[in-house]
């Protein structure tokens, strides 16, 4: 079975992002980039189906500027086989993106596309569901645990009241939730070996997707901030503060 | 603007947050609902008595007992014929099913709105809440997810909605459902409760963090909470999670405990009105958005905060 997976290029989860002062966006000037977390996590679930041996290639997809190959060698590196950029300056919507993934998807013909179930940049949350519809396919989003089983996927999720089973007929597509798996680091050697592997470079304009924006971004502001309070010293003096605060009897 | 609303519940019970997507459709025009499920008579009773909704479309066949998204986003899609928007909780519920139906629509959704400013116009959070954007759709019809936390709920009382039948459709069949554990607990739940009492890494154990955390959230009648690092560490279970990716809340109080305060966690709980924290590490970034703070050992402090309260 051949697994895609995707991975995006997103403002490194450590760093706190800056609203710039005109509203017109968050300022990504030399600031730190990587692979956004959730995705890391698509990857190394791909490689262990590898390892398992129930996956057989696994090729990652990104879709972005040209630094997106950084990205792209990162999953390189921990794994993947070959890689797919389908580069661009613009910003690209989540129904676009799935637009472009579910033609990758009818050209490769993997058994799973495994996705981040959001990307920490526009916490969208929209494109492994999306990519579903558009092929047609059933979906276990929210993963914590991923099993193939013949010709069918069981997918634990992580739902608000706990955790449900379905069982999926692949191909199917399966979104990555935190405890799903821990990535891996890619050593010095993988690293190297990375830099070889295949990376096509493709346009939105090869899978006949028009990427124009439906959403209008018409300003980004910083949302009202907290002050700090104040300190006590001692229990009673916060039990005190909160009666004052009337939050407890 | 017609707007269809999808009903969140688990076979008996509405869950709030359909109450707070409710008021998001009614600052677009006229509230209908939309309930798929497995012998829903009785919700769609109760559904009809929320305030403001006209029509509850009800679907009601076996196969969409466990409301999978593969099942319930043609049936949406479908009934979008008629209306203009489409709102859904931004719950896992929501989040699962609303962009199915927006990729049938071949429609960009809107997700977690934090507000309506017109029609077309929205605010939602990006960056874990650092950065508000505001976005114009550009689509004819609208496909939105609704955050809980910032619409009032919509009273369950005072409706007179009227209940349609509607065509379930068939089984798509490559999804089925085989299980759920779902957390069974006395407390209040997470995205609704009045006071949360969270609780972080610092407790080291999972002994530890029920044997501290539940007796002060039995006092105070609170939700419990966790950090991302209290659940990976498997001190919590995952429906504990308060943050980016797990449960936004907004209590009228949140007690921190042994949370240092990352962004992502930040990010599910600054809306809070009252937030206290509770760190041995004075400079934890968490004291910055905390209303009182308390620096000391939580070991000490957490059973006697509880004695006296």
């Amino acid at each position: 079975m051949k697994v895609l997976v995707a991975a995006k290029r997103v403002i490194d989860f450590n760093v706190k992002p800056r609203v710039r002062m005109d509203g017109s966006g968050v300022d990504l000037a030399n600031v730190k980039m990587s692979m956004n977390p959730f995705d890391e996590i698509a990857v190394e679930e791909a490689i262990r189906l590898k390892e398992k041996g129930s996956a057989t290639e696994i090729v990652a997809v990104s879709i972005g500027p040209a630094k997106a190959q950084e990205t792209l060698r990162t999953a390189l590196a921990m794994g993947a086989d070959r890689a797919i950029l389908v580069q661009t300056e613009d910003e690209v919507e989540p129904l676009a993106v799935a637009k472009i993934l579910a033609k990758v998807a009818e050209e490769e013909q993997p058994g799973l596309f495994i996705l981040g179930k959001q990307a920490i940049d526009d916490d969208s949350n929209q494109v492994g569901q999306m990519l579903a519809a558009l092929l047609g396919w059933p979906q276990g989003t929210f993963a914590s645990k991923v099993e193939p089983q013949g010709d069918k996927v069981a997918v634990t999720r992580e739902v608000d009241g706990g955790l449900e089973t379905v069982k999926l007929a692949t191909p199917a597509v399966v979104t990555t939730d935190l405890r799903l798996n821990e990535p891996r680091y890619a050593s010095l050697p993988n690293i190297m070996k990375a830099k070889s592997k295949p990376l096509a470079i493709k346009s939105p304009g090869d899978f006949g997707v028009d990427v124009a924006p439906r959403l209008e971004v018409l300003k980004v502001t910083e949302p009202a901030k907290r002050q700090a309070g104040d300190k006590v010293g001692s229990v009673d003096e916060l039990v005190a503060k909160l009666k004052t605060l009337g939050v407890v009897a | 603007m017609k707007t269809l609303v999808l009903v969140e519940h688990d076979g008996a019970q509405i869950k709030d947050a359909t109450l707070a997507a409710v008021t998001a459709a009614s600052k677009l025009g006229e509230v209908h609902l939309l309930i798929a499920g497995k012998g829903v008579d009785g919700v769609a009773a109760a559904a009809t008595k929320i305030a403001g909704v006209g029509k509850v479309h009800v679907a009601d066949a076996a196969f969409l007992e466990h409301q999978l998204a593969e099942d319930v986003a043609p049936l949406a899609a479908g009934l979008m014929a008629d209306h203009d928007a489409f709102l859904a909780p931004a719950t896992t519920f929501g989040k699962n099913i609303a962009p199915r139906v927006a990729a049938l629509l071949d429609v960009m959704q809107i997700s977690e709105i934090l507000s309506v400013e017109s029609d077309g116009t929205f605010t939602r959070p990006i960056y874990a809440g650092n950065a508000i954007a505001t976005v114009r759709s550009k689509d004819a019809k609208k496909i939105i997810t609704v955050r809980g936390t910032a619409f009032e709920k919509a009273s369950r009382d005072g409706g007179s909605g009227s209940v349609e039948k509607v065509d379930a459709g068939s089984h798509d069949g490559k999804a089925e459902f085989v299980s759920a554990e779902i957390s069974r607990s006395e407390r209040p739940e997470l995205t609704s409760a009045k006071i949360i009492v969270s609780g972080g890494r610092a407790f080291g154990s999972s002994e530890q963090f029920h044997s501290l955390l539940d007796p002060l959230a039995d006092k105070l009648g609170a939700a419990v909470g966790a950090s991302r690092a209290a659940v990976d560490a498997g001190y919590a279970p995952n429906d504990y999670q308060v943050g980016q990716t797990g449960k936004i809340v907004a209590p009228e109080l949140y007690i921190a405990i042994g949370i240092s305060g990352a962004i992502q966690h930040l990010a599910g709980m600054k809306d809070a009105k009252t937030i206290v924290a509770i760190n041995k590490d004075e400079d934890a970034p968490i004291f910055q958005i905390a209303d009182v703070g308390l620096v000391g050992d939580l070991f000490k402090i957490v059973p006697e905060l509880t004695g006296k309260l």
